[in-house]
Protein backbone atom coordinates (compact mmCIF):
# COMPACT_ATOMS: atom_id res chain seq x y z
CA UNK A 1 0.00 0.00 0.00
CA UNK A 2 1.47 3.34 -1.19
CA UNK A 3 2.16 5.54 1.52
CA UNK A 4 3.10 8.95 0.92
CA UNK A 5 6.32 10.69 2.66
CA UNK A 6 9.79 12.85 2.32
CA UNK A 7 12.07 11.49 -0.31
CA UNK A 8 14.56 11.21 2.78
CA UNK A 9 12.28 9.23 4.60
CA UNK A 10 11.45 6.74 1.81
CA UNK A 11 15.06 6.11 0.98
CA UNK A 12 15.88 5.82 4.89
CA UNK A 13 12.88 3.53 5.14
CA UNK A 14 13.29 1.23 2.08
CA UNK A 15 17.07 1.08 0.96
CA UNK A 16 19.50 -0.55 2.97
CA UNK A 17 23.28 -1.08 2.48
CA UNK A 18 23.93 -4.49 0.62
CA UNK A 19 20.87 -3.61 -1.42
CA UNK A 20 20.11 -4.77 -5.01
CA UNK A 21 18.77 -1.72 -6.60
CA UNK A 22 17.09 -0.97 -10.12
CA UNK A 23 16.60 2.75 -10.59
CA UNK A 24 15.04 3.02 -13.94
CA UNK A 25 14.32 5.17 -16.80
CA UNK A 26 15.17 5.02 -20.68
CA UNK A 27 16.57 8.41 -21.12
CA UNK A 28 13.18 9.50 -20.23
CA UNK A 29 11.87 10.10 -16.22
CA UNK A 30 15.15 9.10 -14.57
CA UNK A 31 15.18 9.39 -11.10
CA UNK A 32 17.84 11.53 -10.41
CA UNK A 33 16.50 13.08 -6.98
CA UNK A 34 16.28 9.57 -5.44
CA UNK A 35 19.92 8.62 -7.05
CA UNK A 36 21.14 12.18 -5.08
CA UNK A 37 19.23 10.62 -1.70
CA UNK A 38 20.91 7.53 -1.79
CA UNK A 39 24.32 9.49 -1.97
CA UNK A 40 23.47 11.88 0.57
CA UNK A 41 22.64 8.91 3.10
CA UNK A 42 25.73 7.25 2.29
CA UNK A 43 24.56 3.70 1.42
CA UNK A 44 27.45 1.40 0.45
CA UNK A 45 27.59 -1.93 -1.20
CA UNK A 46 24.40 -1.42 -3.33
CA UNK A 47 24.17 -4.00 -6.13
CA UNK A 48 23.06 -1.40 -9.24
CA UNK A 49 20.48 -2.45 -12.17
CA UNK A 50 19.68 -0.51 -14.68
CA UNK A 51 19.69 -1.00 -18.58
CA UNK A 52 21.38 2.64 -19.52
CA UNK A 53 23.33 3.26 -16.33
CA UNK A 54 23.64 7.55 -17.37
CA UNK A 55 24.66 10.13 -14.94
CA UNK A 56 22.55 8.47 -12.23
CA UNK A 57 24.35 5.58 -11.61
CA UNK A 58 28.12 7.53 -13.07
CA UNK A 59 27.09 9.92 -9.89
CA UNK A 60 26.63 6.47 -7.48
CA UNK A 61 29.70 5.06 -8.29
CA UNK A 62 32.11 7.59 -7.97
CA UNK A 63 30.41 8.22 -4.78
CA UNK A 64 31.14 4.69 -3.82
CA UNK A 65 27.98 3.57 -3.51
CA UNK A 66 28.01 0.59 -5.74
CA UNK A 67 29.41 -2.72 -5.27
CA UNK A 68 28.26 -4.33 -8.47
CA UNK A 69 26.31 -3.00 -11.81
CA UNK A 70 24.01 -4.74 -14.34
CA UNK A 71 23.82 -3.15 -17.07
CA UNK A 72 23.58 -3.01 -21.11
CA UNK A 73 25.25 0.52 -22.27
CA UNK A 74 27.37 2.71 -20.57
CA UNK A 75 27.80 5.81 -22.27
CA UNK A 76 26.60 9.35 -21.58
CA UNK A 77 23.71 9.56 -24.25
CA UNK A 78 25.02 11.82 -27.16
CA UNK A 79 28.17 13.28 -25.04
CA UNK A 80 30.37 10.27 -24.63
CA UNK A 81 32.14 8.38 -21.61
CA UNK A 82 30.65 7.77 -18.33
CA UNK A 83 33.98 8.92 -16.50
CA UNK A 84 33.12 7.59 -13.04
CA UNK A 85 31.70 4.30 -14.36
CA UNK A 86 35.30 3.62 -16.45
CA UNK A 87 37.58 4.57 -13.99
CA UNK A 88 35.72 2.14 -11.57
CA UNK A 89 36.32 -0.45 -14.28
CA UNK A 90 39.66 0.20 -15.41
CA UNK A 91 41.24 1.29 -12.58
CA UNK A 92 39.19 0.24 -9.02
CA UNK A 93 38.79 3.95 -8.14
CA UNK A 94 36.76 4.69 -5.78
CA UNK A 95 36.62 0.62 -5.12
CA UNK A 96 36.22 -2.13 -7.45
CA UNK A 97 33.32 -2.64 -8.77
CA UNK A 98 32.08 -5.92 -10.28
CA UNK A 99 30.33 -5.69 -13.91
CA UNK A 100 27.33 -7.97 -15.22
CA UNK A 101 26.95 -6.89 -19.34
CA UNK A 102 23.80 -7.70 -20.57
CA UNK A 103 22.64 -6.59 -23.93
CA UNK A 104 19.26 -4.15 -23.97
CA UNK A 105 16.91 -7.14 -25.43
CA UNK A 106 18.69 -9.47 -23.10
CA UNK A 107 17.79 -6.71 -19.79
CA UNK A 108 14.25 -5.65 -20.98
CA UNK A 109 13.04 -9.64 -21.52
CA UNK A 110 15.14 -10.38 -17.86
CA UNK A 111 12.50 -7.46 -16.29
CA UNK A 112 9.52 -8.77 -17.85
CA UNK A 113 10.60 -12.50 -16.49
CA UNK A 114 10.57 -10.94 -12.92
CA UNK A 115 7.78 -9.29 -13.44
CA UNK A 116 5.87 -12.21 -13.94
CA UNK A 117 7.68 -14.06 -11.15
CA UNK A 118 9.59 -16.52 -13.81
CA UNK A 119 13.12 -17.75 -12.55
CA UNK A 120 14.17 -16.82 -16.30
CA UNK A 121 13.96 -15.11 -19.62
CA UNK A 122 13.98 -16.85 -23.14
CA UNK A 123 15.26 -14.81 -26.18
CA UNK A 124 16.79 -14.96 -29.45
CA UNK A 125 19.96 -13.51 -28.67
CA UNK A 126 23.58 -13.27 -28.67
CA UNK A 127 24.17 -15.72 -31.02
CA UNK A 128 27.70 -15.61 -32.30
CA UNK A 129 28.87 -13.03 -29.39
CA UNK A 130 31.52 -13.22 -26.72
CA UNK A 131 29.18 -12.36 -24.14
CA UNK A 132 28.04 -16.11 -22.85
CA UNK A 133 32.21 -16.57 -22.33
CA UNK A 134 32.46 -13.15 -19.96
CA UNK A 135 28.95 -13.49 -18.43
CA UNK A 136 28.53 -17.37 -17.14
CA UNK A 137 24.72 -16.24 -16.46
CA UNK A 138 23.89 -16.34 -19.71
CA UNK A 139 23.63 -19.76 -20.79
CA UNK A 140 20.90 -21.78 -23.66
CA UNK A 141 17.73 -23.88 -23.63
CA UNK A 142 16.80 -26.24 -25.88
CA UNK A 143 12.64 -25.24 -27.27
CA UNK A 144 10.80 -28.73 -25.92
CA UNK A 145 8.44 -28.25 -29.26
CA UNK A 146 10.83 -27.44 -32.03
CA UNK A 147 14.35 -27.87 -31.08
CA UNK A 148 15.05 -24.86 -31.51
CA UNK A 149 18.19 -23.33 -29.35
CA UNK A 150 17.30 -19.94 -27.04
CA UNK A 151 19.20 -17.90 -24.92
CA UNK A 152 18.33 -17.99 -21.57
CA UNK A 153 19.33 -15.44 -18.60
CA UNK A 154 18.12 -14.84 -15.21
CA UNK A 155 15.15 -12.84 -14.21
CA UNK A 156 15.69 -9.45 -12.92
CA UNK A 157 14.48 -9.25 -8.93
CA UNK A 158 15.29 -6.47 -7.01
CA UNK A 159 15.28 -5.60 -3.34
CA UNK A 160 14.35 -2.20 -4.72
CA UNK A 161 13.04 -0.15 -7.67
CA UNK A 162 12.81 3.26 -8.19
CA UNK A 163 10.96 4.82 -10.49
CA UNK A 164 9.82 9.03 -11.61
CA UNK A 165 6.92 9.42 -12.84
CA UNK A 166 4.51 12.55 -14.11
CA UNK A 167 1.40 12.00 -11.08
CA UNK A 168 0.30 10.20 -8.49
CA UNK A 169 -3.32 10.80 -6.80
CA UNK A 170 -4.01 10.72 -3.04
CA UNK A 171 -4.14 7.36 -2.54
CA UNK A 172 -0.87 6.60 -4.51
CA UNK A 173 -1.84 5.23 -7.82
CA UNK A 174 0.96 6.60 -10.53
CA UNK A 175 0.80 8.00 -14.10
CA UNK A 176 2.89 8.08 -16.65
CA UNK A 177 3.24 8.39 -20.19
CA UNK A 178 6.16 8.98 -22.93
CA UNK A 179 9.14 6.73 -23.41
CA UNK A 180 8.03 4.40 -21.09
CA UNK A 181 11.37 2.28 -20.72
CA UNK A 182 11.28 -0.82 -18.21
CA UNK A 183 9.71 1.09 -15.24
CA UNK A 184 6.47 -0.83 -15.26
CA UNK A 185 8.78 -4.10 -15.05
CA UNK A 186 11.00 -2.71 -12.70
CA UNK A 187 8.50 -2.42 -9.81
CA UNK A 188 6.85 -4.93 -10.04
CA UNK A 189 10.24 -7.11 -10.29
CA UNK A 190 10.78 -5.37 -6.58
CA UNK A 191 10.11 -6.59 -3.34
CA UNK A 192 9.84 -2.86 -2.46
CA UNK A 193 8.97 0.36 -4.97
CA UNK A 194 9.78 4.24 -4.65
CA UNK A 195 7.72 6.69 -7.03
CA UNK A 196 8.83 9.99 -7.03
CA UNK A 197 6.34 12.22 -9.18
CA UNK A 198 6.13 16.07 -10.29
CA UNK A 199 2.79 16.27 -8.60
CA UNK A 200 0.18 14.94 -6.13
CA UNK A 201 -3.02 15.10 -8.10
CA UNK A 202 -7.11 14.68 -6.78
CA UNK A 203 -7.95 12.79 -9.57
CA UNK A 204 -5.20 11.20 -12.39
CA UNK A 205 -8.29 11.49 -15.19
CA UNK A 206 -6.05 8.90 -17.01
CA UNK A 207 -7.94 7.18 -20.16
CA UNK A 208 -8.54 3.20 -20.24
CA UNK A 209 -4.92 1.33 -21.06
CA UNK A 210 -2.74 4.43 -19.53
CA UNK A 211 0.08 3.33 -18.14
CA UNK A 212 -0.87 3.29 -14.02
CA UNK A 213 0.98 1.29 -11.48
CA UNK A 214 -2.24 0.92 -8.59
CA UNK A 215 -1.26 2.13 -5.39
CA UNK A 216 -0.99 -1.66 -3.93
CA UNK A 217 2.20 -2.15 -5.85
CA UNK A 218 3.43 0.89 -4.58
CA UNK A 219 5.76 1.31 -1.26
CA UNK A 220 5.91 4.53 -0.64
CA UNK A 221 5.39 8.03 -2.91
CA UNK A 222 6.78 11.27 -2.77
CA UNK A 223 6.42 14.33 -4.39
CA UNK A 224 9.35 15.75 -5.83
CA UNK A 225 9.25 18.29 -8.39
CA UNK A 226 11.49 18.28 -11.24
CA UNK A 227 12.75 14.63 -9.64
CA UNK A 228 13.86 13.66 -12.90
CA UNK A 229 16.28 16.83 -14.02
CA UNK A 230 18.93 16.82 -15.90
CA UNK A 231 16.69 13.91 -17.77
CA UNK A 232 13.17 15.18 -18.56
CA UNK A 233 9.65 14.96 -17.61
CA UNK A 234 7.34 14.58 -20.96
CA UNK A 235 5.27 17.82 -20.54
CA UNK A 236 6.85 19.02 -17.96
CA UNK A 237 10.30 19.71 -18.76
CA UNK A 238 12.73 19.05 -21.70
CA UNK A 239 16.11 17.47 -20.89
CA UNK A 240 19.15 19.92 -20.00
CA UNK A 241 21.28 19.09 -22.50
CA UNK A 242 23.74 21.55 -21.56
CA UNK A 243 23.80 19.82 -18.11
CA UNK A 244 24.96 16.27 -19.77
CA UNK A 245 27.64 17.74 -21.90
CA UNK A 246 28.78 19.38 -18.56
CA UNK A 247 29.24 16.28 -16.72
CA UNK A 248 31.84 15.18 -18.74
CA UNK A 249 34.04 17.92 -17.30
CA UNK A 250 32.63 17.34 -14.12
CA UNK A 251 33.41 13.75 -14.02
CA UNK A 252 36.83 13.48 -16.13
CA UNK A 253 39.56 13.86 -13.34
CA UNK A 254 38.21 12.56 -9.72
CA UNK A 255 39.57 15.76 -7.81
CA UNK A 256 36.38 17.43 -10.18
CA UNK A 257 34.17 15.08 -9.33
CA UNK A 258 35.23 15.16 -5.46
CA UNK A 259 34.49 18.60 -5.42
CA UNK A 260 31.08 18.43 -6.97
CA UNK A 261 29.84 15.61 -4.57
CA UNK A 262 30.38 17.74 -1.52
CA UNK A 263 29.27 20.62 -2.92
CA UNK A 264 26.11 20.13 -4.78
CA UNK A 265 24.37 16.53 -3.06
CA UNK A 266 26.26 15.97 0.20
CA UNK A 267 25.98 19.43 1.37
CA UNK A 268 23.30 20.25 0.53
CA UNK A 269 19.95 19.17 2.48
CA UNK A 270 17.55 17.87 -0.55
CA UNK A 271 16.95 18.02 -3.89
CA UNK A 272 15.33 21.03 -4.07
CA UNK A 273 17.91 22.91 -2.27
CA UNK A 274 20.57 21.26 -5.22
CA UNK A 275 18.18 22.91 -7.60
CA UNK A 276 18.56 26.21 -6.04
CA UNK A 277 22.21 25.98 -6.11
CA UNK A 278 22.14 24.99 -10.07
CA UNK A 279 20.45 27.78 -10.74
CA UNK A 280 23.52 30.42 -8.71
CA UNK A 281 24.60 32.23 -10.92
CA UNK A 282 28.43 30.82 -10.08
CA UNK A 283 27.31 27.68 -10.69
CA UNK A 284 26.20 28.52 -14.06
CA UNK A 285 28.30 30.75 -15.20
CA UNK A 286 31.01 27.38 -14.81
CA UNK A 287 28.42 25.12 -16.41
CA UNK A 288 28.45 27.56 -19.46
CA UNK B 1 29.58 18.90 -58.93
CA UNK B 2 29.19 23.18 -57.95
CA UNK B 3 29.76 22.38 -54.09
CA UNK B 4 32.17 21.34 -51.77
CA UNK B 5 31.07 18.74 -48.91
CA UNK B 6 33.69 17.48 -46.35
CA UNK B 7 33.92 13.16 -46.19
CA UNK B 8 32.03 13.09 -43.27
CA UNK B 9 29.00 14.62 -45.36
CA UNK B 10 29.31 11.80 -48.20
CA UNK B 11 29.33 9.12 -45.62
CA UNK B 12 25.87 10.59 -44.40
CA UNK B 13 24.39 11.12 -47.78
CA UNK B 14 25.70 7.32 -48.97
CA UNK B 15 24.57 6.02 -46.05
CA UNK B 16 21.41 7.64 -46.69
CA UNK B 17 21.05 6.40 -50.37
CA UNK B 18 20.96 2.58 -49.21
CA UNK B 19 17.79 3.21 -47.35
CA UNK B 20 14.45 2.43 -49.63
CA UNK B 21 11.24 4.26 -49.22
CA UNK B 22 9.04 2.48 -46.51
CA UNK B 23 11.67 -0.09 -44.80
CA UNK B 24 10.55 -0.18 -41.39
CA UNK B 25 14.05 1.07 -39.76
CA UNK B 26 15.12 0.31 -36.35
CA UNK B 27 17.83 3.44 -36.01
CA UNK B 28 20.84 3.66 -33.46
CA UNK B 29 21.71 6.77 -32.32
CA UNK B 30 24.34 9.02 -33.87
CA UNK B 31 25.53 8.79 -37.64
CA UNK B 32 23.02 5.93 -38.03
CA UNK B 33 19.85 8.51 -37.02
CA UNK B 34 21.32 11.54 -39.13
CA UNK B 35 21.54 9.16 -42.02
CA UNK B 36 18.09 7.57 -41.60
CA UNK B 37 16.48 11.02 -40.77
CA UNK B 38 18.34 12.33 -44.02
CA UNK B 39 16.72 9.37 -46.42
CA UNK B 40 13.13 10.26 -45.04
CA UNK B 41 13.72 13.68 -45.69
CA UNK B 42 14.83 13.44 -49.26
CA UNK B 43 14.17 10.05 -50.91
CA UNK B 44 11.95 8.06 -48.63
CA UNK B 45 9.55 9.82 -46.94
CA UNK B 46 7.55 6.85 -46.01
CA UNK B 47 10.55 4.75 -44.25
CA UNK B 48 9.60 4.16 -40.69
CA UNK B 49 11.59 4.93 -38.37
CA UNK B 50 11.96 2.72 -35.00
CA UNK B 51 13.84 3.74 -32.07
CA UNK B 52 14.84 1.24 -29.15
CA UNK B 53 13.46 3.56 -26.34
CA UNK B 54 9.69 2.32 -28.10
CA UNK B 55 8.83 5.03 -30.78
CA UNK B 56 7.66 3.20 -34.00
CA UNK B 57 7.52 5.82 -36.73
CA UNK B 58 9.06 8.67 -35.59
CA UNK B 59 9.75 11.82 -37.92
CA UNK B 60 12.01 14.20 -35.37
CA UNK B 61 12.36 17.54 -36.47
CA UNK B 62 15.55 17.80 -35.09
CA UNK B 63 17.94 14.90 -34.51
CA UNK B 64 17.80 13.54 -31.44
CA UNK B 65 20.50 13.53 -29.07
CA UNK B 66 19.74 10.79 -26.45
CA UNK B 67 18.03 7.75 -28.02
CA UNK B 68 15.16 8.61 -25.84
CA UNK B 69 14.45 12.54 -26.61
CA UNK B 70 11.13 13.68 -26.17
CA UNK B 71 10.75 14.76 -29.93
CA UNK B 72 10.95 11.36 -31.07
CA UNK B 73 7.89 9.92 -28.85
CA UNK B 74 6.27 13.25 -29.65
CA UNK B 75 6.41 12.85 -33.71
CA UNK B 76 5.89 8.65 -33.46
CA UNK B 77 2.97 7.16 -34.72
CA UNK B 78 2.78 5.10 -31.24
CA UNK B 79 5.70 4.80 -28.51
CA UNK B 80 5.70 1.05 -26.42
CA UNK B 81 7.76 0.00 -24.24
CA UNK B 82 11.35 -0.99 -23.98
CA UNK B 83 10.32 -4.82 -23.68
CA UNK B 84 8.02 -4.59 -26.74
CA UNK B 85 10.34 -2.74 -29.14
CA UNK B 86 12.90 -5.57 -28.55
CA UNK B 87 9.83 -8.61 -28.09
CA UNK B 88 7.18 -8.13 -30.46
CA UNK B 89 8.98 -5.63 -33.19
CA UNK B 90 12.64 -6.69 -33.29
CA UNK B 91 12.31 -10.30 -32.62
CA UNK B 92 8.80 -10.49 -33.86
CA UNK B 93 10.81 -10.33 -37.24
CA UNK B 94 9.14 -6.82 -38.48
CA UNK B 95 12.38 -4.48 -39.18
CA UNK B 96 13.37 -4.63 -42.67
CA UNK B 97 17.08 -2.85 -41.80
CA UNK B 98 19.07 -2.29 -38.83
CA UNK B 99 21.23 0.71 -38.84
CA UNK B 100 24.10 0.30 -36.80
CA UNK B 101 27.67 2.34 -35.67
CA UNK B 102 30.54 0.46 -34.24
CA UNK B 103 33.57 1.37 -32.67
CA UNK B 104 35.79 -1.97 -34.30
CA UNK B 105 34.72 -3.96 -37.87
CA UNK B 106 36.63 -6.86 -38.76
CA UNK B 107 36.77 -7.90 -42.26
CA UNK B 108 33.45 -9.80 -42.16
CA UNK B 109 31.48 -6.82 -40.49
CA UNK B 110 31.47 -8.23 -37.04
CA UNK B 111 31.40 -5.24 -34.12
CA UNK B 112 32.92 -4.52 -30.96
CA UNK B 113 31.26 -1.70 -29.36
CA UNK B 114 32.53 -3.46 -26.06
CA UNK B 115 36.23 -3.32 -24.95
CA UNK B 116 39.73 -2.09 -26.40
CA UNK B 117 42.22 -4.72 -24.70
CA UNK B 118 41.00 -7.76 -22.37
CA UNK B 119 37.73 -7.87 -21.27
CA UNK B 120 39.12 -8.27 -17.41
CA UNK B 121 41.48 -5.21 -17.48
CA UNK B 122 40.22 -3.06 -20.81
CA UNK B 123 42.27 -0.37 -21.82
CA UNK B 124 39.08 1.67 -23.04
CA UNK B 125 35.93 0.62 -21.90
CA UNK B 126 33.17 1.66 -24.18
CA UNK B 127 29.51 1.98 -23.78
CA UNK B 128 28.26 -1.65 -24.73
CA UNK B 129 25.87 -3.76 -25.81
CA UNK B 130 22.80 -1.75 -26.31
CA UNK B 131 20.39 -2.93 -28.95
CA UNK B 132 22.74 -3.95 -31.27
CA UNK B 133 23.42 -7.96 -30.77
CA UNK B 134 19.88 -8.53 -31.27
CA UNK B 135 19.35 -5.89 -34.55
CA UNK B 136 22.37 -7.31 -36.29
CA UNK B 137 20.86 -11.02 -35.95
CA UNK B 138 16.89 -9.94 -36.34
CA UNK B 139 17.06 -7.49 -38.83
CA UNK B 140 16.38 -8.40 -42.23
CA UNK B 141 19.37 -6.60 -43.10
CA UNK B 142 22.13 -4.28 -41.86
CA UNK B 143 23.74 -1.51 -42.58
CA UNK B 144 26.85 0.00 -40.67
CA UNK B 145 27.98 3.54 -41.01
CA UNK B 146 31.60 3.88 -39.65
CA UNK B 147 34.66 6.49 -40.32
CA UNK B 148 37.40 3.97 -41.72
CA UNK B 149 40.85 3.99 -40.37
CA UNK B 150 43.46 1.50 -38.75
CA UNK B 151 41.57 1.86 -35.14
CA UNK B 152 38.08 0.97 -36.57
CA UNK B 153 39.25 -1.73 -39.35
CA UNK B 154 41.11 -4.26 -37.62
CA UNK B 155 42.20 -7.71 -38.54
CA UNK B 156 40.94 -9.35 -35.11
CA UNK B 157 38.42 -7.75 -32.83
CA UNK B 158 39.11 -7.49 -29.30
CA UNK B 159 35.18 -8.35 -28.30
CA UNK B 160 32.26 -9.69 -30.50
CA UNK B 161 29.57 -7.64 -29.26
CA UNK B 162 26.95 -8.17 -32.58
CA UNK B 163 27.88 -10.38 -35.75
CA UNK B 164 27.83 -9.95 -38.78
CA UNK B 165 29.11 -12.90 -40.85
CA UNK B 166 31.07 -14.58 -37.91
CA UNK B 167 34.13 -16.19 -39.70
CA UNK B 168 33.15 -16.27 -43.43
CA UNK B 169 31.52 -18.48 -45.44
CA UNK B 170 27.56 -19.83 -44.27
CA UNK B 171 28.69 -19.36 -40.54
CA UNK B 172 26.27 -16.95 -40.21
CA UNK B 173 23.75 -19.01 -42.20
CA UNK B 174 25.15 -21.93 -40.11
CA UNK B 175 24.55 -20.49 -36.40
CA UNK B 176 21.10 -20.33 -37.70
CA UNK B 177 20.71 -16.17 -36.80
CA UNK B 178 17.20 -15.13 -38.38
CA UNK B 179 18.72 -11.82 -40.46
CA UNK B 180 20.37 -11.95 -43.49
CA UNK B 181 23.04 -10.04 -41.96
CA UNK B 182 25.43 -6.96 -43.38
CA UNK B 183 24.28 -5.91 -46.78
CA UNK B 184 26.75 -2.67 -46.35
CA UNK B 185 29.12 -0.88 -44.42
CA UNK B 186 29.36 2.87 -45.82
CA UNK B 187 32.55 4.57 -44.46
CA UNK B 188 34.11 8.76 -45.15
CA UNK B 189 36.02 7.04 -47.71
CA UNK B 190 33.90 4.29 -49.57
CA UNK B 191 31.22 1.62 -49.25
CA UNK B 192 31.98 -1.66 -48.75
CA UNK B 193 29.41 -4.74 -49.48
CA UNK B 194 30.28 -8.21 -48.59
CA UNK B 195 31.21 -11.06 -50.70
CA UNK B 196 28.77 -13.61 -51.98
CA UNK B 197 30.91 -16.35 -51.39
CA UNK B 198 33.50 -15.50 -49.03
CA UNK B 199 31.31 -12.66 -46.87
CA UNK B 200 34.22 -10.81 -46.98
CA UNK B 201 33.59 -6.94 -46.71
CA UNK B 202 35.28 -5.60 -50.47
CA UNK B 203 35.41 -2.39 -51.85
CA UNK B 204 32.36 -1.62 -54.30
CA UNK B 205 32.25 2.46 -54.46
CA UNK B 206 34.85 4.65 -53.65
CA UNK B 207 34.08 8.37 -53.13
CA UNK B 208 35.11 11.13 -55.11
CA UNK B 209 38.51 12.75 -54.08
CA UNK B 210 39.45 9.01 -52.47
CA UNK B 211 41.93 6.82 -53.82
CA UNK B 212 42.62 3.41 -53.51
CA UNK B 213 45.64 3.48 -51.35
CA UNK B 214 44.20 6.03 -48.95
CA UNK B 215 41.65 2.95 -48.34
CA UNK B 216 44.30 0.22 -48.34
CA UNK B 217 46.49 2.76 -45.46
CA UNK B 218 43.32 3.27 -43.44
CA UNK B 219 42.68 -0.22 -43.49
CA UNK B 220 43.54 -3.42 -41.01
CA UNK B 221 43.58 -6.16 -43.15
CA UNK B 222 44.22 -6.91 -46.88
CA UNK B 223 41.20 -5.02 -48.02
CA UNK B 224 40.18 -6.40 -51.10
CA UNK B 225 38.26 -4.52 -54.37
CA UNK B 226 35.84 -5.75 -56.56
CA UNK B 227 36.23 -5.95 -60.15
CA UNK B 228 33.11 -3.46 -60.55
CA UNK B 229 34.15 -1.40 -58.24
CA UNK B 230 32.47 2.32 -59.17
CA UNK B 231 32.54 6.02 -58.41
CA UNK B 232 30.40 7.08 -55.37
CA UNK B 233 27.81 9.58 -57.46
CA UNK B 234 29.34 13.15 -55.12
CA UNK B 235 25.89 14.36 -52.63
CA UNK B 236 23.46 16.44 -54.72
CA UNK B 237 22.42 20.21 -53.92
CA UNK B 238 19.56 19.04 -52.47
CA UNK B 239 21.09 16.60 -50.52
CA UNK B 240 23.55 18.73 -49.07
CA UNK B 241 20.79 21.59 -48.23
CA UNK B 242 18.61 18.93 -46.49
CA UNK B 243 21.09 17.77 -44.37
CA UNK B 244 22.86 21.03 -43.72
CA UNK B 245 19.54 22.22 -42.41
CA UNK B 246 18.61 19.43 -40.28
CA UNK B 247 21.93 19.83 -38.37
CA UNK B 248 21.53 23.74 -37.90
CA UNK B 249 17.95 23.36 -37.21
CA UNK B 250 19.50 20.80 -34.46
CA UNK B 251 22.27 22.94 -33.10
CA UNK B 252 20.05 25.74 -32.39
CA UNK B 253 17.86 23.20 -30.73
CA UNK B 254 20.06 21.43 -28.86
CA UNK B 255 22.70 24.29 -27.51
CA UNK B 256 20.38 25.84 -25.29
CA UNK B 257 19.36 24.65 -22.19
CA UNK B 258 16.52 22.21 -22.13
CA UNK B 259 14.58 23.73 -20.05
CA UNK B 260 11.08 25.39 -21.78
CA UNK B 261 10.81 27.58 -18.38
Amino acid sequence: MAEWMTLAEAIAAHVHDGDTLAMEGFTHLIPFAAGHEVMRQGLRNLSLIRMTPDLIYDQLIGAGCAAKLTFSWGGNPGVGSLHRFRDAVENDWPSPLAIEERSHSDLANAYVAGAANLPFAVLRGYTGSDFPRVNRQIRSITCPFTGEVLAATPAVRTDVAVIHAQKADWKGNVLLWGILGVQKEAVLSAKRAIVTVEERVESLNAPPNACILPHWVVTAVCEVPRGATPSYAHGYYERDNVFYREWDRISRERERFSAWLDQHILKTRDFEEYLALQRDPLVQAVYQ
Amino acid sequence: MSEAYTSDEMMTVAAARMLRNGAVCFVGIGLPSTAANLARLTHAPDAVLVYESGPIGAKPTVLPLSIGDGNLAETADTVVSTPEIFRYWLQGGRIDVGFLGAAQLDKFANINTTVVGPYGRPTVRLPGAGGAPEISSSAKEVLIIVKQSKRTFVEKLDFVTSVGFLTGGNAREAAGLCGNGPAAVITDLCILRPDPDSRELKVTSIHWGVNRETIVANTGWRIGFADSCEKTPSPTAPELDTLRDLKARTAVVHGTPGDRE
